[in-house]
């Protein structure tokens, strides 16, 4: 190694490699930090709904409001969808494109039909009065709620230009990455729905 | 010590052989120079929060100077040019050096942290006095007189249910009695604030904070708000009197003889935004307005806000509870009505407007400066009068 | 009718009476700031610099590029910001009595509330973060941060945001809330114009890039590390830098999401903060301040990390206490979370919740402390030289520690009572924040602006500004502190006690001077281009360092390092120069670097248009620009070739220079 030629051997620990040093996992790392700072956001939001989940405002509470079957067809849907998409990952570790893409589809309609019904109920309790300005509970409600419903549209946009991208690409690395991302992003969201069914549907309910 | 000239006899808690023994002599010096209200109160609150500050700052000080003045002796002994002084780069660790370096903090935060833990106790604005001054306890038999404190927008609005009477921008308190503030707002936050007499605690609207204090010394004493709430704060003063016991009585006498009635109509004209509001005594006050005010329902046909915290601990009013939400919505500063003075150059602070009169994208949907003139009266709808006796929902932050 | 919907539908709430023509400060301002901006175009158009400054420059994802970039747009928003206090300082040393000063409350109110939130926000943040990333990944013995073009994408996010303040000095107006923006004030009834909607948006977008950027500085502390340098091999800038990144990550989203329920409230008409319909203004406070709190320390840790490194290289010795200094540091961190309340006491908490909070306070006074010792014994039996970056880190500690007692002091509830919101209180944080932040963030400069540049800053004038800041810093904020024994409260726009005068009057001048301390550091630039020659180094370690940073030329190339150093002992450098180091010469290959690209700045600008649009509810216009930054995010994925490599006999050239010039040096 070259650095030993200008220093007397034996005495010059190594004090640089000619490799380059790349690191490994760095974007999935990133990612899940991210998405740390995401559940913060909606940890503020859970909070907001903890303080403000009761005030009614004089109006309705969540017994007269919401319908469990609905939102347990809902949950049924996304849950669904974050199964579907572990089908697509295990496809693409055995690196089976078309396979994967028919998987990814599946996940994407489920995850429309979860957003079609989100947006079904929300236009629903508009139109019973019960829109987000009416209380304070429900503010919180539509802000939780919605920005969640929020991330799996996006997570949607995304799940369509990452299967475009394999279409062009095929599962190369960095569609392999990609796809991993989408795939934290997924089901980082499915845990969230599962803290929104229990706290807000659930106990809103049976409380 | 500049201070024991001024100070009551030296309390003999914690907190007082703290500060006699801490406080160092050049600092009270140099604070002895102007009105250090803060530092010179004459309310026995105040004097044992003076003393805290006097307290804390003794003990931080014995490890911020010889901070200090390390700092500046190895900043000059150990310079470049003093090739006297040993110079030691390997040195870079010293076990029993770690151990001072933490713990003297520590020990300092230990004893801080205890003075604090009981002070923040004995000194809650919420807990009622247990003395009127350092050796004196409160007398048997004698209740706090009660002050309910509206601030509004821009001015003080002071209620003493035990007189009947009300009075805008200046208070009077009998002097070693205690005081038991109830402290709302209409509209925004503010802080109450008399320095002589005791810290401030915020005022906030829909809710009733709470301050307990004595005056110990006549006197006439500045009060002030002392957290922004918009153009007119800066104007936002009122006079606080500290009267002997007799004067106190004239005073009433003087509001009831002086004074006009407060009625609901006359306390919803009063809410409206105004600057530099002179004092104003009230000799009546209508039945149970503070009550109103804090619950937000001084407008007839609003639900109060303990109204809607039942029906909601009762699980809400349904779905079909649609006038409800016009009920609750509040507008103390009379935004809608057009009576935010956009620029803070209204007419009623005798200043000449300067710049822009309305605030850029106001909404157009009756905020519009343009109808302030004709002054439109608040909605005065039919629903359900508010309860006679509201009490005061007790909310406390936490 | 018809033509009155269609300009409501084509401008939003935006008329030619939003453009305040009446104002002759904001004329007097304009027309300076049109000046100089004509003057800056122009020289560029004349210097033929467009294509240069577009091609290494804005497109650039290179650290260090975008690390001076921060840097430019801190000072920049440091003259504003500063511009802000000497009005203040102004108003309030001659509106006494029947005198209402020059500004109305109107205007006023908006000055505290930019000056507030310009110097956080668009001072301190990019400041910070610049300095983070110009000397991280070189003192790490990286090439690059991880996510180079996300580096990029952060800047200009964080410049956009600074871009919307800017606008509302002259399009509408700026909140007149204070800078936390505390609502019921803050809502659409009590501040129904544009101004809080400046502020969310200015913040929100500013934001987006700051937690990204903290993101990408974390992985790249964790990822990227030379071989060798273990956590507790790490330089303590980047220990702090990496502590304060994971701060910025657990509480950007806090604020993000509180500003977005107040923008709901705002917008929609929500109930979260609302006096009405059940909403809770005190749930603002405590979710602003759970951000509020760790942004402190994101502030001042890096300078924490900075007056280390810079002690440890000017006393020519190891930093005393290393561990404890990092443990310290990570102590901080973490108790950060759970002080917030402290900023409230008077909100009329019980008496265990403020005592709670009030001791979680002064516990952070003990590794903070510890720290302060730390440099303290650093400084013992060194050999101190006081070059620039030294003078300011001892005028720090002097400030700081007074700063940091004023603090304790007011972390005791019953004592906060009586100074809170006082000018006691603004003279406390500006103590610690210009006596740590500011005076870090200076030392930083002076310390590495060789590095950056390849020649050193002019010691006469720096040694200039720093007395005038010094001396104008205690003239100005002493007598605030008097003040607020008097029990004088913050943003008063007028008094009415004659006797206050005179200690305004003394605070104005300590801002005059404090404003001499900042024309000297212009100064300084000046004098120091013009004569780099004379202040030049060429051996890319002007004042013995001992970090990595100061093993590569100054500036450094492109790739910071043409091999991957490896690392045995904490102070890298000093320990290889200590061992007979000797830098290789030749062997060199091709390096393979990250590729440029405009996405970052499109995006930016799209995003100003995105906040003005929502700002005046120009509805179609965010609809299209919110569409478009979301079609140049996905076209931007599409684009696969985002490196490429720097040929080995441009490494050879480039390090043979250096070979040259090295040996010219001795």
């Amino acid at each position: 190694m070259m650095h030993t030629d200008t220093a007397p051997p034996g005495t010059a620990p190594v004090f640089h490699q000619e490799e380059d040093h790349h690191p490994e996992n760095g974007t999935l790392l990133g990612f899940w930090i991210y998405l740390m700072s995401d559940c913060l956001i909606f940890a503020v939001l859970f909070a907001t709904y903890g303080v403000l989940g009761r005030s009614y405002a004089a109006g309705p509470s969540p017994s007269d409001l919401f319908e469990l079957p609905l939102v347990a067809l809902n949950t049924a849907m996304l849950l669904f969808s974050s199964i579907t998409y572990g089908f697509a990952m295990l496809e693409m570790d055995k690196g089976n494109q078309p396979m994967t893409q028919r998987w990814l589809a599946i996940t994407g309609l489920f995850g429309a039909a979860f957003i079609a019904i989100e947006l079904y109920e929300f236009a629903h309790l508009i139109h019973e009065g019960a829109g987000p300005t009416r209380s304070a509970f429900l503010s919180s409600f539509f802000a939780l709620v919605g920005t969640h419903g929020l991330h799996v549209t996006f997570g949607l946009v995304w799940l369509a230009t990452l299967m475009v991208q394999v279409h062009q690409r095929g599962l190369i690395p960095e569609n392999r990455r990609r796809l991993m991302c989408l795939s934290m992003f997924w089901h980082f969201l499915d845990v969230i729905w599962i803290g929104v069914f229990t706290f807000v549907y659930l106990m809103g309910v049976l409380q | 010590m500049a201070h024991s000239l001024h100070a009551p006899p030296r309390p003999r808690s914690l907190t007082g052989r703290l500060a006699r023994g801490l406080a160092l002599v050049p600092l009270a010096a140099m604070l002895a120079g102007c009105n250090l209200v803060v530092m010179q109160p004459s309310g026995d609150v105040a004097v044992q929060q003076r003393n805290l500050i006097l307290a804390s700052t003794g003990l931080m000080l014995l490890i911020i100077v010889p901070v200090i003045a390390l700092t500046l002796v190895f900043a000059w002994r150990y310079r470049e040019s003093n090739k006297e002084a040993v110079y030691d780069p390997d040195w870079h660790h010293s076990t029993q050096l770690e151990v001072v370096i933490w713990t003297a903090p520590l020990i300092i935060i230990i004893a801080l942290g205890a003075l604090t833990w009981i002070s923040t106790h004995v000194l809650d604005p919420f807990r009622p006095l247990q003395r009127i001054e350092a050796g004196r306890p409160v007398p048997e038999g004698v209740k706090p007189l009660t002050v309910q404190v509206v601030a509004l927008d821009w001015k003080w609005l002071f209620f003493y249910p035990e007189y009947g009477v009300a009075t805008v921008n200046e208070m009077a308190a009998p002097v070693d009695r205690p005081i038991e503030f109830k402290i709302t707002a209409s509209s925004v936050m503010n802080a109450f604030y008399v320095p002589a007499l005791a810290g401030m605690i915020y005022a906030m609207p829909g809710m009733e904070t709470k301050l307990h204090a004595v005056i110990n010394k006549p006197g006439d004493y500045n009060g002030l708000s002392s957290h922004y709430s918009g153009s007119g704060f800066s104007r936002m003063t009122f006079r606080f009197l500290g009267l002997q016991g007799g004067e106190f009585d004239q005073w009433v006498a003087k509001t009831k003889a002086e004074g006009k009635d407060l009625s609901r109509e006359a306390y919803l004209d009063l809410e409206k935004p105004s600057e530099q509001v002179p004092v104003t005594y009230y000799k009546s006050v209508a039945d149970g307005l503070y009550g109103l005010i804090v619950n937000m329902c001084a407008v007839p046909g609003k639900m109060c806000m303990n109204e809607m915290m039942r029906i909601d601990a009762a699980g809400g009013a349904g779905p079909e509870s649609h006038e409800n939400r016009e009920k609750l919505q509040y507008d103390n500063r009379h935004v809608r009505e057009g009576h935010e003075p956009p620029g803070a150059t209204t007419p009623a602070s005798h200043r000449p407007p300067r710049g822009q009169v309305q605030p850029e994208g106001m909404k157009p949907d009756g905020k519009n400066p343009a109808v302030r003139g004709s002054d439109p009266q608040p909605d005065r709808g039919d629903g359900p009068a508010a309860p006679q006796d509201p009490v005061a929902p007790a909310q406390r932050s936490n | 009718m018809f033509s009155d919907s269609l300009q409501k539908f084509l401008f939003g709430r935006f008329t030619l009476e939003s453009i305040p023509f009446h104002e002759p400060i904001l004329q007097v301002t304009f027309a300076g700031v049109a000046l100089g901006g004509i003057t800056v175009l122009a020289a560029i158009t004349y210097f033929r610099f467009w294509g240069p400054l577009w091609r290494d420059w804005m497109t650039s994802v290179d650290h260090k590029k975008i690390g001076i970039m921060y840097v430019v747009l801190a000072l920049v928003m440091l003259l504003r910001g500063f511009a802000d206090a000497l009005l203040m300082r102004s108003q309030q040393a001659v509106a006494f009595g029947a005198n209402e000063g020059f500004l109305p409350p109107h205007h006023y109110d908006q000055i505290f509330t930019a000056h507030g939130v310009i110097m956080i926000f668009f001072m301190a943040m990019p400041f910070v973060t610049g300095l983070m990333n110009y000397v991280v990944p070189l003192q790490i013995g990286a090439r690059d941060v991880a996510f180079p073009f996300l580096n990029n994408f952060s800047f200009w996010m964080t410049a956009s945001g600074a871009v919307i303040v800017m606008i509302s000095l002259f399009v509408g107006e700026f909140a007149r809330t204070g800078w936390l923006a505390y609502p019921p004030l803050s809502g659409a009834d009590m501040s129904p114009g544009v101004g809080v909607d400046y502020y969310i948006w200015a913040l929100q977008i500013a934001g987006i890039g700051t937690l990204l950027s903290g993101v990408n500085l974390i992985v790249t502390i964790v990822k990227m590390r030379a071989p060798g340098m273990s956590m507790m091999k790490l330089p303590i800038f980047v220990w702090t830098s990496l502590c304060t990144n994971v701060l910025i990550v657990a509480a950007f989203p806090v604020l993000t999401a509180v500003l977005a329920l107040l923008s709901l409230d705002r917008y929609v008409g929500t109930h979260f903060f609302t006096n009405d319909l059940g909403g809770n203004p005190m749930m603002y406070f405590n979710l602003i301040w759970i951000w509020g709190h760790p942004e402190v320390y994101i502030l001042i840790l890096p300078a924490f990390g900075i007056f280390s490194e810079v002690t440890s290289t000017f006393c020519g010795k190891r930093l005393f206490g290393y561990a404890s200094m990092v443990y310290a540091t990570v102590v901080i961190t973490i108790l950060s979370y759970l002080v917030w309340l402290h900023h409230f006491f008077t909100m009329g908490s019980g008496a265990d919740v403020n005592s709670f909070f009030g001791i979680t306070t002064m516990i952070i006074s003990i590794p903070t402390g510890a720290k302060i010792f730390n440099w303290l014994f650093t400084m013992y039996r060194g050999r101190i030289r006081f070059d620039v970056p030294m003078l300011w880190t001892v005028g720090f500690m002097v400030t700081f520690v007074i700063g940091g007692m004023t603090g304790v002091l007011l972390a005791v509830p019953p004592a906060d009572f009586v100074l809170h919101n006082s000018l006691f209180l603004i003279a406390h944080f500006h103590n610690v924040i210009i006596g740590g932040v500011l005076f870090g963030m200076l030392a930083g400069v002076n310390y590495w602006f060789p590095k950056a540049f390849g020649f050193r800053l002019d010691p006469f004038w720096g040694k200039m500004s720093f007395w005038f800041w010094l001396v104008g810093f205690y003239v100005a904020f002493m007598p605030l502190y008097v003040l607020g024994l008097m029990g004088v409260t913050r943003r008063a726009q007028h008094f009415d006690d004659p006797s206050l005068q005179i200690w305004f009057v003394v605070a104005a001048c300590g801002a005059g001077l404090i404003l001499l301390g900042i024309l000297s550091f212009i100064v300084q630039l000046f004098v120091s281009i013009r004569n780099r020659e004379a202040l030049r180094d060429e051996t890319g370690d002007p004042w013995h360092g001992r970090t990595l940073e100061w093993s590569t030329s100054s500036p450094p190339p492109d790739y910071n390092f043409a091999f991957t150093p490896v690392i045995h002992d904490l102070d890298a450098w000093s320990d290889m120069k200590k061992r007979g180091y000797s830098r290789p010469v030749s062997g060199f290959r091709s390096i393979h670097m990250p590729r440029n690209t405009g996405t970052g700045v499109i995006l930016g600008g799209l995003s100003v248009v995105f906040g003005f649009a929502m700002i005046w509810y120009i509805w179609w216009l965010a609809a299209l620009s919110f569409v478009a930054m979301l079609a140049v995010t996905i076209l931007h994925t599409f684009n696969y070739d985002r490196d490429y490599h720097i040929p080995a006999d441009t490494v050879v050239r480039s390090e043979d220079r250096r070979t040259a010039l090295l040996a010219g040096q001795v």
